[in-house]
């Protein structure tokens, strides 16, 4: 890298990451249980399409891939702040556990109310967001030791033992209501994108919209945060203040992926660390990257589980885990330089 | 049960060891009778009693005791033992306190093992996939084993309680792949969340043996394996053949978990409960722990397996979510108090 050069590094990473999601996208729309072939394409999205290809095209796929793509945008930054403040590098709001506390929360939701996707839509990532709050402050709480702190490991211990019980209750609760939808909630909690409607791009929008400002204008705390503490209370950062908004941020993001994918895990492990591995550890630039590879990355695991055993397919996150998880041991035993 | 434990080789049964299995004996005994009386219908006392001792008694009270109940709370007494006894061996054999042969991806292996036999072999009997059930435990322990090994430096008992969950989310996702394929996602979700909904004679016949063998050979061996958790080096200083048991007491785990999935599916946290339940009143001796995390386990299946009835009274909770809801607190405290206590 010579400062010649026409371009920056993180410029011409962001273009290929494009360029790959457009073509993930595209052919992502033609192929699926009714394919429309690339010719109709082009017509169709112009407008000249038959009313079928219309359909196909405008009310079933590209709604959902806009939803799986945002959703992997919104796991991806909420695992990097993860990663950054507790620097930890195995954070993941899947594996630490927020995701199955969101869960709980969607789940006490649909107890009391009636599956009626119009009125819902909006209401679901705001009782996801108080329930993976709820679940973050206790892993918090149970992984603190005074005078250590917080050690990494156990932060992700605690929360996988936090997933494995809190999916329980989620079952618990499900079941001892009402029948017909414990498989719904077993579906979803295999990660089964099930908000595919328009309205559901609209409840996950404005949370993005919101919140990636804001982490690209905390990206400097970040640094500073993914160092040490005393380095970061020596530059001017208030840790306390930080590391809690940012914490609200990171759940929220979860949250609202959640409440419409299900639970998805990995995508918010590897995303940021194939950011890392692009353009390096700032978080100025890594958090733009890890934003795209996390996007273009569900929304390929989706690709898959539509198209493998077609029709019915695989659950996303059934495909998000059989390609995360070997990652994960990966930078668990030969990555992972954090002592236990 | 009863028989299982008089046939435990007494070395020097102490009267406080003694009284410490009466008790937990009576408890189980109680346990069973209770779970056996309470249900969507409950049954006499007198009425368990002739449709135990006498064989010609009728009557629907009879034949729900006969055919429902006493054939589930028997499996779930041996599921608890399995489980059990195995988590107590992978807590010695590691040295790891977290060790569960649920944590670690045993059954989660097992569990995907079943779903493919079920796929690939739909007309597979109890046998067939008690079998699969058995390789997909032992893959499972050589997936987990061989890439904690590839690994030269020792790995913390956290990390390894990490590499298990990830195999077994591995694992689960392909059970999930296969069974929705497959369109038997009802079949297998009858083993995995349906507990021990169904469990008939024919399935405990096929499986009893093989737990009550495996967990006389894991009594004989807890001598070995109370040297083994100590240390390698002492043990190998004492002349025992470390390879030759280790292999042993990796195959009893295996046998145990994957027994115990085929006949409840996948179940986490039993395995590390019971053995840390027990460790406090019981000592740190394998030769003490053993046998009673096997009653202890069977007890405590019983009575989760009873809450997962009596919750929604006619209908089942999966008594897996019950379990973990219950084993979470131990967990906690054993990531935050045991993992430096232990050994």
């Amino acid at each position: 890298m010579t400062k010649l050069r026409l371009l920056s590094r993180l410029q011409v990473v962001v273009a290929v990451l494009a360029l790959v999601t457009l073509a993930t996208v595209l052919i992502g729309l033609g192929i699926g249980s009714s394919p429309v072939s690339y010719d109709r394409l082009i017509p169709t999205i112009t407008g000249h399409g038959t009313f079928e290809d219309r359909f196909v095209l405008f009310s079933l796929r590209l709604p959902r891939m806009l939803i799986t793509m945002l959703a992997g945008m919104a796991l991806a930054l909420s695992g990097a702040i993860l990663q950054g403040i507790t620097r930890n590098e195995l954070a993941d709001p899947g594996i630490v556990g927020i995701n199955a506390g969101a869960g709980v929360g969607v789940t006490v939701f649909f107890l009391f109310a009636p599956l009626d996707v119009d009125s819902s839509v909006y209401v679901i990532p705001l009782m996801a967001f108080a329930g993976g709050i709820g679940t973050a402050v206790l892993i918090y709480a149970f992984s603190y030791t005074r005078g250590e702190g917080i050690q990494p490991i156990r932060l992700v211990i605690t929360g996988v033992g936090f997933s494995l019980a809190l999916s329980g209750i989620m079952i618990v609760l499900m079941s001892t209501v009402d029948r017909t939808k414990v498989d719904f909630i077993s579906k979803w909690l295999a990660g089964n994108v099930w908000g595919t409607d328009w309205p559901f791009v609209l409840a996950l929008l404005p949370w993005l919209i919101v919140l990636i400002p804001y982490v690209l204008y905390k990206s400097r705390a970040l640094n500073l945060l993914a160092l040490n503490d005393p380095t970061a209370i020596g530059a001017g950062v208030a840790i306390r203040r930080d590391r809690i908004l940012l914490m609200l941020a990171a759940v929220a993001l979860a949250a609202s992926a959640v409440s419409v994918t299900g639970g998805i895990a990995f995508i918010g492990l590897m995303a940021p660390h194939m950011a890392r591995a692009l353009v390096g550890p700032r978080h100025q630039q890594m958090i733009p990257v890890s934003v795209l590879t996390g996007g273009w990355l569900l929304l390929l695991a989706d690709t898959i589980g539509r198209n493998v055993w077609a029709p019915e397919g695989v659950a996303t996150g059934i495909v998000a885990a059989l390609i995360g998880a070997p990652y994960f041991l990966y930078l668990l035993l030969f990555k992972d330089s954090s002592a236990a | 049960m009863d028989d299982r434990v008089s046939r435990k080789v007494p070395p020097k049964p102490s009267s406080s060891y003694a009284f410490k299995v009466f008790v937990c004996l009576v408890l189980f005994v109680a346990m069973f009778t209770l779970a056996v009386i309470l249900g969507a219908k409950n049954v006499s006392l007198a009425d368990i009693w002739s449709a135990v001792t006498d064989p010609h008694a009728k009557g629907d009270d009879i034949s729900v005791i006969r055919e429902l109940r006493l054939p589930r709370e028997v499996g779930g007494a041996l599921v608890g033992s399995a489980l059990a006894v195995a988590g107590a061996i992978m807590q010695g054999l590691t040295r790891n306190p977290l060790a569960d042969p649920g944590l670690l991806g045993l059954t989660a292996g097992a569990n995907a093992a079943l779903a493919a036999a079920l796929a690939f072999f739909p007309a597979v009997g109890y046998f067939g996939t008690m079998v699969a059930c058995f390789i997909g435990a032992a893959v499972s322990v050589m997936l987990v084993f061989g890439i904690i090994a590839l690994r030269r430096r020792n790995l913390s008992p956290l990390r390894m309680v990490l590499a298990g969950s990830a195999v077994s989310a591995l694992l689960a996702a392909v059970a999930d792949g296969i069974s929705l394929h497959y369109k038997i996602s009802k079949n297998v979700s009858m083993w995995t969340s349906g507990g021990l909904i169904g469990t008939t004679w024919g399935q405990i016949a096929t499986i009893a043996p093989v737990i009550v063998a495996c967990l006389i050979v894991s009594v004989l061996l807890s001598r070995p394996l109370t040297i083994l958790s100590t240390n390698e080096g002492t043990a190998i200083g004492l002349g025992l053949r470390t390879t030759r048991v280790k292999i042993a007491l990796y195959v009893l785990t295996t046998l145990l978990a994957g027994a115990a999935v085929a006949l409840v599916g996948n179940l986490a946290f039993v395995g590390l409960m019971i053995p840390h339940l027990v460790r406090t009143f019981a000592g740190t001796h394998y030769r003490t722990i053993v046998p009673l995390s096997a009653i202890v386990g069977g007890t405590f299946m019983v009575f989760a397996d009873t809450l997962a009835r009596m919750i929604n009274v006619p209908f089942e909770t999966p008594v897996a979510s019950i379990v973990a809801i219950l084993g979470l607190p131990f967990f906690l405290f054993i990531v935050r108090k045991g993992v430096r206590s232990f050994s």
